[in-house]
């Protein structure tokens, strides 16, 4: 313990900025032109969960099971990783959020909703800055845009992603198995870009602080919905939220 | 005037450049450093190393890579030997190793690494693995990092040095870590060198490390010489004080890495930087007048009371 106080966030940084932002820039010219059907399988996630289909859920986990074992390999273990050992551990835990996803896939556990209420909805704008606005943070902090982080291609903007994803989709046992890796993952590489003085530090970890205010207000409108639920007239109040649970998914009531 | 490192190298590299003169072979040759003997052999050793602590984790990246080789090579031109490195330095032995093949300077390099693990077993292995990233036929130094394990790998590195693998052993620190047990083992173990960190600032070592270093014939390396940069950021703003022309510092940098070599405990200073200019401005201190104790007092004194 005594050892430990004398350590600072500097010390476990092994690298420095310029060699991490050009990762990114390395990462991207490898793999070009990837990012545009990375960014396509994107705007397509986007929209089955604005538009659901019958096999939506299962096509979105799919998807998201991909990228995640695709940056867990492709950009935490083959390019990260040359230059952080510590995250030649991280990446397989990347791997493991893929295949929890891909039993999403198989279940059909996972379902995401259309964004009606505030916690679904800004899940959704999460989803949609990862998506679309995250590409951006790097010229707009002064780095170039070949070194612009992809939802699919590296890691930050696929966790942010994937929370917000996970915001929107129903209560299920799955989402509480699927929300830490990302969670702390997000937490992680604020942690990184701390010790770097980065201010893009906030991001991920303003990614997190959504998901708990989420989580809360999902606590929140089930407490409040459970109360108002068994109307004594037999009929539902238009003006409560749905539960969790009764989205377009959810087989109707009994009679 | 106020004299940060940047402006003041003009100057100063001018007069270190000046020395480098091309040899028969076509290889770049400098004036001679002016060496420190290594207390344990007598062998001498030039006062200024190399470190690669985050400077050489540059991973894959090929320009990154060219531009620590080229560092490397001003380095080994300012007569420059040993280059340390580590296990938990990322990718740092192999790009030093890529510079060496690059430079074809492998038998110029005094290698001096360390063993990083927490395994008593794994620690041969290691230090193989590692002596093939830098492609060098063995190691002269191998030291226990931050005395990690130390006992079972001190114990593999005398058997290493005495069958002819090694020529020197040591222990390391950084930034005032468990001093006493480095006390400890520098007073029980028959060690070549030690392994600190020192400057201008953070002088515990003055106490008794290096008092003991001294008594027991251990050589010293000193590391983090400018506090990974941000001792010389934080000088860089103050103008340099007029005593520095007397000791032949012509930047904060060359003051500090005076301050640190004129110990007479200190054998090598291993300043880690990722610029060609800086490799030469931190060859240039170990040459010229050195400091004697009445200067370093004044020396520590004023930085003391900016």
């Amino acid at each position: 313990m005594g050892a430990w106080s004398t350590y600072s966030l500097e010390d476990f940084l092994l690298f420095s900025p310029r060699v991490y932002w050009r990762l990114f820039e390395l990462h991207n010219a490898e793999l070009w032109p990837l990012q545009i059907p990375a960014l396509a399988l994107g705007l397509l996630i986007l929209w089955l969960v604005l538009s659901p289909r019958p096999s939506s859920d299962r096509v979105i986990a799919a998807l998201l099971a991909i990228a995640w074992i695709a940056v867990g390999w492709l950009f935490l273990w083959q390019r990260y990783a040359t230059i952080n050992w510590a995250i030649a551990y991280t990446a397989p835990v990347f791997v493991v959020q893929g295949l929890l996803l891909v039993v999403g896939s198989i279940t059909g556990h996972l379902r995401f909703r259309v964004a009606r209420r505030w916690p679904e909805a800004t899940g959704l704008a999460l989803v949609v800055y990862a998506l679309l606005l995250h590409p951006f943070a790097a010229p707009l902090l002064g780095r170039p845009f070949a070194a612009a982080e992809i939802a699919g291609i590296t890691s930050d903007p696929t966790a942010i992603a994937t929370l917000g994803l996970l915001l929107t989709a129903s209560s299920t046992r799955l989402i509480w198995l699927l929300l830490p890796i990302p969670v702390a993952w997000c937490v992680l590489s604020a942690v990184t870009l701390l010790a770097m003085d980065a201010p893009d530090a906030w991001i991920p970890l303003a990614a997190v602080a959504i998901v708990v205010l989420a989580g809360l207000g999902h606590l929140v409108f089930g407490a409040i919905t459970r109360r108002r639920a068994p109307s004594p007239t037999g009929s539902p109040d238009r003006r409560s939220p749905a539960p969790p649970g009764s989205d377009r998914h959810s087989p109707a009531p009994p009679p | 005037m106020t004299m940060t490192r940047r402006t003041v190298l003009g100057a100063s590299l001018a007069a270190s450049t000046m020395a480098v003169v091309p040899s028969p072979l076509g290889r770049v040759q400098a004036k001679p450093l002016p060496t420190r003997m290594i207390p344990s052999t007598g062998e001498a050793i030039p006062a200024v190393g190399l470190g690669t602590w985050i400077t050489f984790n540059v991973g894959d990246d090929p320009v990154l890579r060219d531009e620590c080789a080229e560092v490397m090579a001003a380095f080994f031109e300012g007569g420059g030997t040993m280059i340390d490195s580590s296990p938990m330095y990322g990718s740092s032995q192999p790009v030093v190793g890529y510079g060496l093949e690059k430079l074809g300077r492998r038998d110029d390099v005094f290698a001096t690494d360390k063993v990083w693990t927490s395994s008593a077993g794994d620690g041969a292995a290691q230090i193989e693995q590692s002596r093939r990233y830098w492609g060098v036929p063995a190691f002269k130094l191998m030291q226990v990092h931050n005395l990690l394990a130390w006992e079972p790998h001190l114990k593999t590195l005398q058997e290493m040095k005495a069958a002819g693998e090694l020529r020197y052993v040591g222990i390391t620190t950084s930034e005032g870590r468990r001093h006493d047990l480095f006390e400890e083992v520098m007073r029980t173990q028959p060690l070549d060198f030690i392994q600190v960190s020192y400057n201008i600032v953070d002088r515990e070592v003055e106490e008794r490390i290096l008092p003991l270093a001294r008594e027991r014939g251990i050589g010293v390396i000193v590391n983090r010489p400018f506090q990974q940069g941000y001792l010389t950021e934080r000088l860089a703003g103050e103008p340099l004080p007029d005593w520095a022309a007397a000791i032949g510092a012509a930047s904060w940098a060359q003051v500090i890495l005076k301050f640190i070599l004129s110990h007479p405990a200190v054998t090598v200073a291993i300043p880690a930087t990722t610029r060609v200019d800086h490799i030469r401005e931190n060859l240039a201190a170990a040459d010229g007048p050195m400091p004697d104790e009445a200067m370093r007092q004044k020396m520590a004194a004023y930085v003391a009371d900016l």
